[in-house]
Order: structure tokens, then sequence, then C-alpha cells
């Protein structure tokens, strides 16, 4: 269909888009990449007056790494994140996820934090976001505020931004030497969203785990962090009884919501395999 | 009737390995590229959105958002006030000029359907009927006017369970009809009772079949153009039967068909879906007719999932039995299937039942064969007849069932096969539901499947690697496939469908030639076969043959693409007329040459010495003396450089094609997903006019089949509401998960006709969710466990396994 | 609400200076306002990639670009591309393998195409299949493609060779 008709305005700087957003509230809509959003307006699921371009706006770009973290800005897309050195270097957990998100023409130009703001339970930089205890940096008009993954994802497309905030980039810690991590999610075709997918991270200490953090996307309205799979396994030695405990745990601790061809029970049993089939990674390093 | 079996070097072809058809045949049975679609890479196609008329305007439609509403006031005020609005109408407004229609054929006895209307009157019977057209200057506009389209409706009770569509306390959707029934039909045949108590072993199976959709790539689209001061009605259509639409408008809106011209340019798709005449259609053109300005219709995506035709919603029981040393004695079945609340028009709703009826245990030899269909009608999209139409749901049926006997007798599942197919030299015949052979390969094609997919290497790989947990399976699809139909299908039924076609074929003064013809091209190679066959027919280079298609003004009167009839049927016509137009250049050539026409014949654009092949007469000079220069012919005689030839099949209701798949798959059993590790078809269509492209042909039609054997459903809730109506929650097939496809050749000529050829477009769709299914099967074996459910999802295979509830 | 925005965007090489709804996506501005109807509409879902154009050297889904986003940028169409003859081994490659049929997503397809062998020059046959996921083909079954694109890397390698 086509989009209903709006005003669209392109600011030069984030002051601009902080005073747009505070005049113009829920009637204006923030474009990006516009991978979402732009599907939104076809199919006139959305009818805003207004649509702020930010893609202007060169502050909001780039990767970098800054003191101790990798610094991704929020119109970083997809691809550049796919075939940035520094994310192979410092997290590359974003790598091995990117090609999972849709295909090349929507990578191009989508970002990180369209992906991150929407907050689809079902996207992959949510998920790795709060995998690898990743932030929000988030600019309103009382200034910039850092915002943890563990408390930004609130509900069903709900963040903790406010609605006078604009997302201008996330940090994430450099991935260590004994840095692992795991992603895998399974999809019917390549490039849907998945049934179910997960995202993990953890310090390996020879063949014990610390400070796991194991994330599901497509189980609930938020990625959901497995905190007593995390607990059971931290500091356990990997093996084969440890494995099997944790899929027991992982799946009695998630109550999945079910989708159009997925029940509950189906995407509990989805999600213990892949803890299954991603932890031996573990013990292999 | 001979036959030559070609390809046993797998991929291999041979050059003219039948009895040509003229005596230079370079062209036909050559992997010729198809000549003129290099437009379609740079971008210059002309499909139906691309064409813009003056003073053009644009239809949107407001479709009933439930299954069944009584629709009690229209107002349009003021969506008649917003910018660029031109028009709106509703059902009262459309039925004062297009008549109603209601969908049954005479030869299905005691079908019956209500009458339809472009626009609903009183009541919308699906969610997707439309309701309300409106007319704007551009799509944008309409689209933002439709927004104060007000409606007022009260939901009716809706009939959306087809197990439940007959019983007293459903809701009856048509009163009048005094039931849900739109057509039944029982078939008895031998002593099936009798022998099922007989027999060593019964296998059963309850089958389910989830109803899907086309999905062109290309919407439906239309642009009708009335023309007040011609009275003449133009319609540029995407869509495969022109002829029969010009028929269709002429008789709904009382114009005489010579008012009427529909125009089909290049077609983004079809696969049936084109070929059915929708309300939309209809109430478009009386639009245009309203206005005086063309009104062009373009399918939303959206819309599309709710308003194209769906297809092959069916829930089977079946039963097979067989003896302990392999032999099939008989098939048991019981069809239930829900279309639409009407019969669509004007093929009707119940073909695809009555396919399935005539189709299952087609292949093998067993002379013992009960069927009981019941079409049903629901409150759901209407459903109509789509690529293979009944034969992916019989062949399933079929195939399923042969499997799991021969798993019963503990029998290798292409050993069973090969027992039980009708012999190749056992034609003319007839299968046991009484559908006529004239002559089939079975036996050859699954001689040639076992040596090009190596079969016993594939096997051996399949148990060892079972041995390290992971499990691989084998399936196969024995086909059979109705083409070049007669006018048995539709004509004798009442419809004004035509099962025959014509050719013109004009030499052109430059020596060219130029053929006119009504079968269209939606991609299949339409015309590129034609062009290969007309070269040859008549002698000339292929760079000098140009086909018109599509155009009701300009070609033969014919009855489009349907039935794979296109290589069979139109080819035959233009054949026909080539070699008639090449008798009549030889005349020509005689006159001019003072010759005996005997002694000369036309070759490579040029007459020639009959024997020793000396060039006598460019073609172009023959046509320069031919059309300038009459001074210079004999006063009695005069060129005929252009000829029409019809041509009919009439000596069987359909020719059948055969053929046979396999499917190699690898299950995860922890994850249920499927992977498509290759697939393999040997196919016979009689003589291939083109390798390539029934090499094509069978891969797109496969993976269609594919489709809808693991990924395509229409899913719906209680109330009759489409859940995944969109293009990311209807899944379709793309690239990554498909197969690698091999195709080879088995070529056993139709007698009916001097070209041999039958259809080969459907074959592939036919086959594959039954050799997908049946691998899949194969592969879980092991676990004795089976999933009878189409789409087949990872779901389904972990509940067959005990994995989840 | 205002009308029309005023952008100034390189087509196909050329400089054009037009106003347009903002509303407006960037093929139905190419194939209303230039007239350039080689990029097509599946499904404006963004899912089927029909659409698939090149914004300033990159691919994007035309339908899921607004046209006020091209504004200073630069767009190649399957016309241009074509013209420029920089896909003609590519085109040639899906005749001979009848790579297209009804041509419906055969403009998407090269342009999504063209950037994989441009970027991924080594590609094996499942990376190519990977690569043209995102573009929905009905009539084909994507072997073809596959085999025609396969020619294509084989080809420009030994080129280069």
């Amino acid at each position: 269909m086509k989009a209903a008709a709006f005003d669209y305005v392109k600011p030069a700087s984030i002051d601009q888009v902080l005073s747009l957003l505070q005049e113009h509230g829920d009637d204006a809509r923030l474009l990006a990449g516009g991978q979402t959003l732009m599907a939104t307006l076809n199919m006139r699921l959305s009818e805003p007056q207004l649509v702020i371009d930010i893609t202007g706006i060169e502050s909001l770009r780039g990767i970098s790494v800054q003191a101790n973290v990798l610094r991704i800005g929020a119109l970083a897309t997809h691809t550049e994140i796919e075939s940035s050195p520094l994310v192979a270097r410092h997290a590359p957990l974003l790598k091995a996820a990117a090609p999972h998100i849709a295909h090349r023409a929507i990578r191009n130009s989508g970002t990180w934090g369209g992906s991150i703001a929407y907050a689809d339970p079902a996207a992959e930089w949510p998920t790795c976001l709060l995998a690898l205890g990743g932030n929000v940096i988030a600019r309103g008009p009382k200034g910039e505020r850092r915002i943890a993954a563990d408390d930004f994802f609130t509900g069903l497309y709900s963040t903790g931004l406010q609605p006078d905030e604009l997302l201008v980039a996330s940090e994430i810690p450099l991935a260590g030497a004994d840095h692992w991590f795991g992603f895998s999610e399974l999809a019917r075709r390549h490039g849907d969203y998945a049934i179910v997918g997960m995202a993990a991270t953890a310090r390996c200490e020879g063949s014990v785990l610390r400070e796991l953090r194991i994330v599901l996307l497509g189980v609930d309205t938020t990625p959901v962090r497995a905190r007593q799979t995390e607990t059971l396994l931290e500091g356990q030695a990997l093996d084969l009884v440890t494995v099997t405990q944790a899929v027991a745990c992982l799946r009695s601790e998630i109550d999945p919501l079910p989708d159009l061809t997925n029940t509950s029970d189906t995407k509990r049993h989805l999600a213990g395999v892949l803890l299954q089939r991603m932890l031996p990674t573990a013990a292999a390093l | 009737m001979k036959r030559d079996t070609v390809n046993l070097e797998p991929g291999i072809d041979q050059p003219k390995p039948l009895t040509p058809v003229s005596d230079d045949q370079r062209y036909i049975g050559a992997s010729v590229p198809r000549g003129g679609i290099e437009r379609l890479t740079q971008g210059l196609g002309q499909y139906v959105d691309d064409i813009e008329l003056p003073r053009m305007a644009h239809v949107v439609f407001w479709r009933s958002p439930v299954a069944h509403m009584r629709i009690n006031k229209v107002n349009a005020e003021f969506a008649r006030a917003m910018p660029g609005v031109l028009l709106v109408a509703d059902g009262q407004d459309l039925a004062k000029m297009c008549k109603p229609w209601v969908a049954t054929l005479g030869h299905l006895v005691g079908m019956k359907s209500a009458p339809q209307y472009a626009l609903a009157l009183d009541r919308a019977c699906w969610q997707g009927e439309p309701v309300v057209a409106l007319v704007a200057e551009t799509r944008a506009e309409a689209e933002d006017a439709l927004a104060y389209v007000q409606v007022e409706w009260d939901e009716l009770p809706s009939a959306t369970d087809m197990l439940t569509a007959l019983d007293p306390s459903t809701p009856l959707i048509h009163p009048e009809l005094g039931d849900n029934l739109c057509f039944t039909r029982s078939l008895d045949a031998g002593q099936v009772d009798e022998i099922f108590a007989k027999a060593d072993v019964v296998a059963a199976i309850d089958f389910e079949f989830g109803r899907h959709t086309g999905v062109t790539l290309e919407p439906r689209a239309q642009i009708a153009h009335w023309n007040p001061a011609e009275q003449r009605l133009t319609v540029y259509h995407s869509c495969q039967a022109p002829h029969m639409m010009q028929d269709l408008y002429g008789r709904q809106f009382g114009l005489p068909s010579s008012a009427i011209r529909v125009v089909c340019k290049d077609v983004g798709g079809s696969f049936g879906i084109k070929v059915h005449a929708y309300p939309d259609d209809f109430a478009t053109v009386a639009l245009s007719i309203m206005l005086g300005r063309p009104v062009k219709f373009v399918a939303d995506r959206l819309e599309s999932f709710t308003s194209d035709i769906h297809a092959r919603h069916h829930s089977i029981k079946a039963r097979i039995a067989v003896n302990r040393d392999g032999e099939i004695l008989g098939f048991d079945m019981d069809d239930l299937t829900g279309i639409g609340p009407y019969s669509m028009f004007p093929r009707t709703s119940a073909i695809e039942g009555n396919q399935v009826v005539n189709l299952v245990g087609g292949p093998y030899k067993h002379k013992h064969y009960r069927a009981k269909l019941t079409v049903v009608f629901q409150n759901k999209t209407p459903t109509c007849q789509y690529r293979g139409v009944g034969h992916p749901i019989a062949c399933a049926v079929t195939e399923a069932l042969v499997d799991l006997a021969a798993q019963k007798i503990g029998m290798d599942p292409l050993k069973i096969r090969e027992l039980n197919v009708i012999a190749d030299d056992a034609y003319p015949t007839a299968g046991a539901s009484g559908i006529k052979f004239e002559i089939l390969s079975h036996q050859a094609c699954l001689k040639k499947l076992r040596e090009l997919m190596n079969y016993d290497a594939l096997r051996a790989e399949q148990a060892a690697l079972r041995k390290q947990g992971i499990f691989r399976g084998i399936g196969f699809a024995t086909v059979i496939e109705l083409t070049n139909p007669s006018a048995a299908f539709y004509g004798v039924g009442g419809a004004r469908i035509a099962s025959q076609d014509g050719a013109s074929a004009r030499l052109d003064p430059e020596g060219n030639i130029t053929v006119l013809i009504g079968v269209g091209e939606q991609g299949q190679g339409t015309e590129a076969i034609y062009q290969q066959i007309a070269a040859d027919a008549v002698g000339v280079d292929i760079a000098k043959v140009r086909v018109i298609t599509g155009d009701t003004d300009v070609t033969p009167y014919g009855g489009g693409t349907w039935a794979s009839r296109g290589a069979g049927i139109g080819g035959e016509a233009v054949l026909l007329a080539g070699q008639a137009l090449r008798e009549n250049i030889v005349k020509v050539a005689a006159i001019i040459l003072k010759r005996e026409g005997a002694t000369l014949a036309v070759r490579r654009d040029c007459i020639v010495d009959a024997s020793t092949g000396e060039e006598l007469l460019p073609l172009a000079e023959l046509g320069r003396i031919a059309y300038f220069r009459s001074d210079m012919l004999p006063a009695d005689f005069t060129p005929e450089l252009m000829v029409t030839r019809h041509y009919a099949q009439r000596d069987f209701p359909f020719i059948f094609t055969n053929g046979v798949q396999a499917s190699y798959v690898e299950v995860d059993p922890d994850t249920g997903f499927v992977k498509l590790l290759k697939h393999w078809a040997v196919e016979d269509c009689g003589r291939v006019l083109n390798p390539m492209l029934v090499d094509e042909q069978m891969r797109g039609a496969i993976v269609q089949g594919i489709g809808g054997a693991l990924l395509e459903e229409c899913l719906y809730d209680d109330s009759g509401l489409m859940l995944n109506a969109s293009m990311a929650d209807y899944l379709v097939p793309m690239s990554a998960e498909m197969p690698d496809i091999e195709v080879a050749h088995v070529q056993t000529p139709t007698a009916t006709s001097k070209l041999g050829a039958k259809g080969a477009g459907e074959a592939g769709t036919a086959g594959a969710p039954a050799a997908v299914m049946n691998a899949i099967n194969d592969a879980i074996a092991p676990f004795e466990a089976h999933v009878f459910s189409q789409p087949i999802t990872p779901q389904k295979v972990l509940r067959a396994l005990g994995k989840v509830r | 609400m205002a009308d029309l925005y005023p952008i100034k965007v390189t087509v196909n090489g050329k400089l054009h200076q037009c106003s347009v709804q903002p509303r407006t996506h960037l093929v139905d501005f190419l194939r209303e306002e230039m007239g350039l109807k080689g990029s097509h509409l599946g499904c404006e879902h963004g899912v089927c990639g029909a659409c698939t154009v090149e914004l300033n050297g990159q691919i994007v889904r035309g339908c899921l670009t607004l046209a006020v986003q091209a504004d200073g940028g630069s767009v190649q169409t399957i016309e241009g591309v074509s013209k420029s003859g920089v896909i003609r081994d590519l085109q040639e490659a899906f005749v001979r393998r009848n790579a297209l049929q009804c041509g419906f997503c055969t403009s998407g397809m090269l342009m999504a195409t063209k950037e994989l062998v441009e970027q991924m020059p080594d590609a094996n046959r499942a990376e190519v299949r990977d690569w043209i996921s995102g573009n929905y083909c009905r009539c084909t079954g994507y072997h073809a493609i596959v085999d025609a694109i396969c020619d294509v890397l084989q080809q420009r390698k030994e080129a280069i060779a």
C-alpha cells in the first residue's frame, strides 16, 4: 500500500531532533534505516504526522574503540557492523549474528540504533546487546545518560528510552582473551525472524565458565536472560552432566510465548537444543 | 507407437532422437535460449502496472474485514469529498451493469453454487470479499479516501471448519441452497471391501493438506479502458486466457465480443492464479464504463492474500491393500475439501477435488478403487485451480500409501513401484478410476531414475550415516499428469473455454515469419518454443521468426494457458500453420522458378532444390515479388502467404504424461528441521521441444510443490480471519533452503498430433510434495514415526518423534 | 501538511531536480516521476526483493526507502546498469541459463547479484544461495539462477587470471 501522507524533516543536529521530539511527541517518528518504520508506514499500521530523518547527523555514525569499550553509533548499519574489523576483534558475537539479520539489502540500510530502539523480541541486536552486557547511551533535553542493557528492554517494543530521548550509541565491553561467545538461531528460512535463538557470552577459565550471559530471542516480549541457568553453570566445569542439567534448567525456567506455528512447548524444547549444542563449544576452548 | 528413451547418460542430450517433424530440424529438440527475453534483464518488460494511459484512474476496494457480514449501509459522502476521488460504487451500483454469475459445470452432476456479484450485494461471505470500489486519480489518494468509506455492517455466524460444514448446527452460508455442500461424487470400481478383507496387509493414513495460495510475484493487475466514443472496451490484463475473459466480459456486461479487446503483455507469474475471473475484474470494467476513463487495478500484496484464489485444503482418509509379494490390490479414499462461499468463476471449485478422485492410484495396475469426494462451502477465500490442481494431493496420498505398504511388508520402495506400475507395453489402457491413458513410460522412467540418482549408493550412505546419528531419507513419487486437454475438461460442462487453438503464420515481404497465436507467455517459454516450431516448420532461421500472442484483436481464437496445453495444443497449431505456409511458399516459388513444386524445398531462408540443395531463390526475394510484383505472376495465381490452422485434441479426454521424482533429505531429530539435500526428476512429456525449458519448468514446479510440502499455509483463526496474510508470515520458498534439482527426460510422443508433444508445466508440482513427504518419513522411520500433514513444519516432526506434545 | 519536498538526485548518472511528496518511496519515484519501470513492486513490505535498487553504491529495498532520502545521493537502477554494460555478463548468463521466466524478479535479482559478484568474487554455490535468498522467485526454483551466477563468478575469475 502507499503510506499515508506525512511531513518530513532532516535535522542536522541532535539538539534539533530533541526539540522536534518535544514539539511533536507521538505525532512524530524517527527515521534511521527505515527497514521497520517504512514497512509499517507502507502497510498503514502507523500514520505519523511527521517523520524526522536522523541520518544526516554525522555524530551518530561510526564504530570506534574508546577507552575500554567498543562504541557503536546509532546509525551504524548492520552491514558496517558485519564487516568491521573492530567488531570482529572486540565483539565477535555481533559478527556471528549479523548474517542472520534479514538479507543484504536490508542490512545495508538497517541500523544498530533502529534495531535496539524498536526492541523486537525476535531481533538479533537487542539479544546480543543483552548477552554482551552493553548499554544504551540516550540523549535527552536533560543531557546524556547510560542505560544498562539489563534495564533497557522493558516490554513488547518498549524500552527505557523516554519519548523525548534519542538513542545515540551503545557501548560494549571489549572481549578479553578469555571471552567465549555463541550465537545460534532456528529459522525455517534464512533471514527470517527465528522461531527461537540464543546469544551467549562468558569468561572461560579452562573448562569453567564465569559471568555467563545466556539470552534467548523469540520466546518472550523482550530478549530474555536465562538467569537460573546462568547461575547453575557459574563456576562449573563443563561436562555432559552439567550440560544436561543446564538444558533441563533452561527448559523449566522459561515460559515461551507461542507463535503462529510453534507452541510454547516446541519453543521450550528448541531453546534447550540450542543450549545443548552451544555449550560444548565453550569446553572446546 | 515408437518410444525413444534418451538421456541414459544423465544430463546428456541426444540431438534429434525422434522422427523429425521437418527435413531440416535445427531447433525443435534443442536447448535454444529464449529469443526476446533480453529486455526482461534490462528492466524493459511491459507488465500491466508499467502501462500508463491518458486520464487513467486507480481503484481500491473496501473489502470485508470479517468472514461473514450483512451489509446494511454504505456511506460514501466523506470519501467522495476527499482529494482526487472520482467515484465510489457499491454492489447495487454495479449490479445494474454487470450480471451475477453462478460457477457450476454441467458434467459435475449435482454441483451447486450461489449467484455472485461483482461487488457484494447484501452480504459479504469471506474476509477479503470486495464490497465498495473507490476510484481516484492516484493510488495513494484512493487509499487515503478509502479510510473514509463508512460501511455499516453486522457480523453473521460463519462456517469456517470444513469438518463440520455439513453438520445441522453449522450456519448455512446460502440458505437457499439447503446446505453447505457444493459437490459430491462417489466412485466404486471392482470389489474394494472384498479385496481389502482378503489382503495380506492394509495400510491406512489420515492426511491433512493445508490451504495455500499462489503468490505470483507480480500481483493481479488489470487496466479496463472503456472508450465511450468507440463503445469499445480494452482490457490490459495480467492473465492466462484473454479470449475467455473477452467472452465473459461480453456476457456479463451484455456487450458483443467484437466490442471487447483483451491484451496480455508481460505477465509476472500466473500458475493458474490468473486464469480465473475475479469479482475485482468485473468491478474494474464496470467502473471504467461508468467513468468513461481507463481504470487500473493492481492488487496490493496484503489484499492478494485474501483475494487471490486459494487451493488445496483437503482432509483425506485413505487406505491401500497389498499382498506380501508386493502386489497392490486397491485404494480406498475419502476426500473432504473446503472451498470458499462461492464456487469460483468460470472453471469452478469442484474440479480440484474431482481430479483427486480421478488420479489417486493412477500409475498402478490395480483394479479395485473406491473414492468419495465431498466439497463444502466455507466462509473463506474462494479456491480454484492452481498449478497441478488435484495432482499434488492425489500423488501425495497415493505415494505415501505405497511407501507405508512397502514399509509394512519390508519391501524397498523403489521395488514396489517397479512391480506395480502399469507396464510400458500395456497401452492404451485405462486406470481404475476410468481415466484413459494413451501411452506412458513408468518403467523406463523408474529405470532411468535409479541410475540418475545412483540409488544403491544413496541407500548405503543413508545406512552409514544412521549409525552416526544422522538421519537421511529418500522418497519417491511416481507421477501422472494430465495435459493437452480436450473439451471434456470444461466445454462439455457448458463453460465457454476453448480447448482448441489456432495459429496464423505469415511470410512478410523481407522473408521474416510472423506467428500469431492466442496461447500466451507467462514465463514458461511458450513464445520461444513457437519460434522454434515455426522456424523448423517453414524452413527459416529462428532469428527470422516473431511470435505475437495474447491479444484478442490480433490472434486466432484460442484457449490460453491452462492444464499444460501450450506446447501440445498451441504448438501443434503452430506446426500445422507453419507447414501449410511452407506449402504455399513452395507454390509461389514453383510459379516464379517455373519448376515443379515437388522438386523444391524451403531451407534456411531460401528456396532450394530439394535433392541437390542448390540455393535458387531467397525468401526475401520471393516475398518482394509476391507482395509488390503481382504483375510478375500469372493472372490465375494469387500467393497466400498467410495461413491459419487450428488444432483440438479429440482422441482422449486428456493426454497424460508421466514421470518419477526422488527427494533426498536430512531430518534433524532434535529440531525437526528438514534439509533438502537433492531432488531428481525423470519426466516424459512426449517430444521435448526445448530440453532446457522443460528442465526449468520442472525445477520451478518442483520448488512450488516443495512450498506446499514444507512452508506454505493460509492459517486461520476460528472466526475465519487469516492470521498470516503478509509476505513476512506466509512463507514461500527462498533460494537458501532449496536443493539442486537434476532433470532427465524420456520421450514417448503422443500419436494424437504431428508434433507429438505433451505438456510439462505442472508435473513438477504434482510429484514434489509426495517425494519430500516420503523422504521425511523415510528419514524418521527408525523412530517409527510418520508425518502426513502438510505443510510439514518442524513442530509436526517433533510431535511425530514424541519430542514435544 | 507540506506538499512537496525538493530533492536533487542523480539517477543513472543524470542529475535531476524534483519535488516529491515525502511519503513517496524510492521505487514509486523512479517508476512514476522518472518513468523507469524496470524496478518492480511485489509486496511493499521489504520482503520479496523485486524493488532492489542501488543507492549510494549499495543495494537497498527501494520500497523501504523514501525518495527524499535519496536527496543529494545517487541511484542506479536496472536500466542504468544495463546501459553502462557493467552487468552484461550477468545478463547474458541469465539468458543462456534461462535464469528468468516471467522476468518480474529479474531486475531486483540482477541488482542484488551485481553486489554479490563485486563483494564476494570467490563465493561458492551455498554462499550464492544465501546471498540471493532475499530475492523471491516463484518461477525458476532458483537452480538456474545459481548456475548463471556461478558461471559469471568463474568467468570473472578467469578474466583476471
